[in-house]
């Protein structure tokens, strides 16, 4: 059991990584686009668009607990 | 009609530009590919020099082999379970993950860029490495000899070879050249070991902040254009489309570091006004 969820932790680390709203955005931002792709939109522009907005909110993210513990 | 290559939609009835920009595209690819596999050979390097040089290089070479080992064993069974998928969901999941590493990459990469993190440091982490070898106590083990040795080599090379793997496999499968990524990371890591054996020290002079910035950038774009292509999206210019991404990221990326870097000077007043 303890193998199993340190297995399950490496991969989490591995692929999610410090900051799990990036992933979560951007199976959210593949979801909204096959949705708006089979609605008839080509929506090529969506995840430039999440990407470009995905990185300073990121990286907001991770400087803010430090922000806070310095305060 | 859509035959295949390197974005999956490039070479149309033998269209010279098509096949054109699909020759920028495998360029692209190679360079990708190249760039992330240099960054993660310099790394496990790092630590197998630290084991080697503290704990003996039997035990660490012996680590660093059975890590390679095991990469290969991943390779054969993954290589073949991933080519299996069909391509449209193979893209979707690919390009995500891609999108997934490739934000974390340039994140990071933007931080260290503008003051925000500090630099990656391959003296530094040598050192820390080297310290915790020496102080660890030797616990002997048979074939292995040096157990601390070996796990920390093995652990090293695996974790970074990890990602090799990785990058290899999804470049190499949804552009349809496993071959060309492959040659690639193989290249990359010849360079590093021939490097590592000549100088045998880290390779502290590797412009690796640099690289993770362009790797970081390469993994966005690819990742952009692959999970967008998976969710079924026709791209203005096909194949061409990644070649306007990938600059596009590029300056948005180095955008973002000049917005950031007078904040931190700003802070870093604030924090030294503070102190005074």
């Amino acid at each position: 059991m303890r193998w199993l969820k340190s297995f399950g932790l490496f991969w989490w680390d591995f692929i999610v990584g410090d900051d799990w709203i990036v992933a979560a955005a951007v199976i959210a931002g593949l979801a909204l686009t096959a949705l708006l792709t089979h609605l008839g939109v080509n929506a090529w522009w969506l995840l430039p668009l999440l990407a470009v907005g995905l990185i300073p909110l990121s990286i907001w993210r991770l400087q803010r607990p430090a922000d806070a513990s310095e305060s | 009609m859509r035959t295949g290559g390197l974005g999956g939609l490039s070479i149309v009835s033998g269209s010279r530009t098509d096949e054109g920009w699909s020759q920028v595209v495998s360029v692209a690819l190679f360079v990708a590919v190249f760039l992330a596999c240099i960054v993660e050979a310099v790394e496990a390097l790092t630590i197998l020099l630290a084991a080697g040089t503290t704990r003996g290089w039997r035990s660490a070479l012996i680590g660093a082999a059975v890590a390679v080992v095991t990469l290969t064993v991943i390779v054969v069974v993954l290589g073949p379970a991933i080519s299996a998928i069909p391509i449209s969901y193979l893209r979707l999941l690919v390009g995500g993950l891609l999108l997934v590493f490739g934000v974390g990459w340039l994140r990071k990469a933007i931080m260290r860029a503008s003051g925000l993190k500090a630099m990656h440091d391959e003296d530094k982490i040598f050192a820390e490495k080297r310290a915790a070898a020496e102080a660890a106590t030797s616990r002997k083990r048979p074939l292995v000899g040096d157990w601390y040795a070996f796990t920390l080599s093995f652990k090293g090379v695996l974790l970074e070879g990890l990602e090799v793997v990785f990058i290899v496999l999804t470049f190499g499968t949804n552009g349809h050249n496993i071959p060309l990524a492959a040659l690639a990371a193989g290249c990359a890591v010849l360079l590093i070991a021939g490097l590592g054996i000549a100088v045998r020290s880290p390779l502290a002079r590797v412009p690796e902040n640099t690289m993770k910035f362009v790797v970081g950038v390469m993994l966005t774009g690819f990742g952009i254009f692959w999970g967008a292509e998976g969710a079924g999206v026709t791209w203005p210019g096909a194949d061409a489309a990644l070649l306007v991404l990938i600059p596009a990221v590029l300056v948005v990326s180095l955008l973002y570091v000049k917005l950031l870097t007078p904040r931190t000077v700003r802070i870093g007043d604030m924090a030294v006004e503070e102190v005074e």
